[in-house]
């Protein structure tokens, strides 16, 4: 019921990285959303659709990976998908279990296309970003 | 095409806010709740319930959330408690920074307990911490007994919960025991009340506890 502020969110994360003259370069933004985030995916994908709309990002599309809920039993410690609602451990059907995944919500990279010069628009990608 | 990497959590802006609260509570050696349910399941009766029973023997200080109104705000300040009225303006849960900004118009210093009575939604709040102690999650025998399995992650996400409502039970098709089975298996850390702000039933072991809770963070 939040995803356009949280489109809003990835919206200025991608501006902190990309400078608005090089935003029509951004094809792809790749985002991690948990099955336990409270986020619809179709909705984000909407939303964001929706306000990057005459921005100079527009162009970007938004690949959202979904993360399952995964979670480790406290007393036999096996590692498993879980299987909502239910949070029992499927092997020894204890119910003290933590969740390890399933919580993400994460701007995870971008695609960039290069201009017609060659030039790598990822060398313009501010000091801090890691970028290959 | 290049690859930018970014690896940012989209809330960590608002942890890091929540974080900054969490400090400024432990500081004054507070405990601070943030209330959470639906629309009408009975957080702000509770709270009533709650000052009338406490305000003697505790200093109580309210920030209340909703999409639309300062009703809540004129409910509580009868009580003679101080409280500010957050106001969304159709924004579905309560974020840190919102929290942090009604903090600034409270005396910490002269409280020992913060009850945040977050907007009326199952699903978002779930997801945004304020930085409380806990998460107390009001659920009423009129809801029926099957939402702490369809909304796990508010369920999951706290560690009380209060079954309000309890004198309904003759009228409405839900049990108790299904409730507390259902809550128990998205959370089988759940501590759970059951109460009533009608009839008075569970509030005192709900107010003895939190009394417990209270002195215990001032230690």
């Amino acid at each position: 019921m939040h995803e356009l502020g949280i489109a809003g969110g990835i919206l200025d994360l991608v501006r902190m990285h990309v400078p608005a003259e090089l935003g029509g370069r951004v094809r792809v933004v790749h985002v991690r959303v948990g099955e336990m985030a409270g986020v619809v995916p179709e909705s984000l994908d909407f939303c964001f659709g929706a306000i990057i709309r005459d921005t100079p990002y527009e162009q970007a599309e938004l690949v959202i990976e979904r993360v399952p809920a995964r979670a480790v039993c406290r007393a036999c410690g096996s590692r498993f998908d879980l299987d909502l609602p239910r949070f029992a451990c499927p092997a020894c059907g204890d119910v003290g279990v933590e969740m390890v995944e399933g919580r993400e919500l994460q701007v995870m990279y971008l695609e960039l296309a290069d201009d017609e010069s060659g030039d790598r628009a990822a060398s313009l990608a501010e000091e801090g970003a890691g970028v290959s | 095409m290049s690859i930018v990497t970014i690896e940012r959590r989209l809330l960590e802006r608002n942890d890091a806010i929540a974080a900054e609260n969490r400090l400024a509570f432990e500081a004054n050696g507070l405990f601070a709740i943030n209330m959470v349910s639906s629309p009408g399941a009975g957080k702000t009766s509770l709270l009533e319930r709650t000052i009338e029973r406490l305000r003697d023997r505790l200093r109580i200080v309210v920030i209340e959330g909703d999409v639309q109104t300062d009703l809540d705000a004129q409910r509580v300040a009868r009580y003679d408690v101080p409280v500010v009225q957050i106001v969304t303006n159709g924004g579905c849960h309560l974020e840190a920074r919102l929290v942090n900004d009604a903090l600034g118009r409270l005396e910490l210093d002269r409280a020992d307990l913060v009850v945040i009575e977050n907007v009326g939604n199952l699903v978002c709040p779930a997801n945004f911490d304020l930085g409380e102690a806990m998460k107390v999650v009001v659920l009423s025998t009129a809801e029926g007994d099957d939402k702490p399995l369809k909304y796990p992650g508010m369920f999951r996400n706290a560690a009380v919960l209060v079954i309000n409502k309890v004198d309904l039970l003759p009228y409405v098709n839900a049990d108790v025991g299904v409730i507390r089975s259902n809550a128990r298996a998205v959370n089988p850390d759940l501590l759970i009340f059951e109460t009533s702000c009608t009839n008075g039933a569970g509030i005192d072991e709900w107010c003895d506890w939190l009394e417990g809770r209270v002195e215990a963070a001032h230690a």
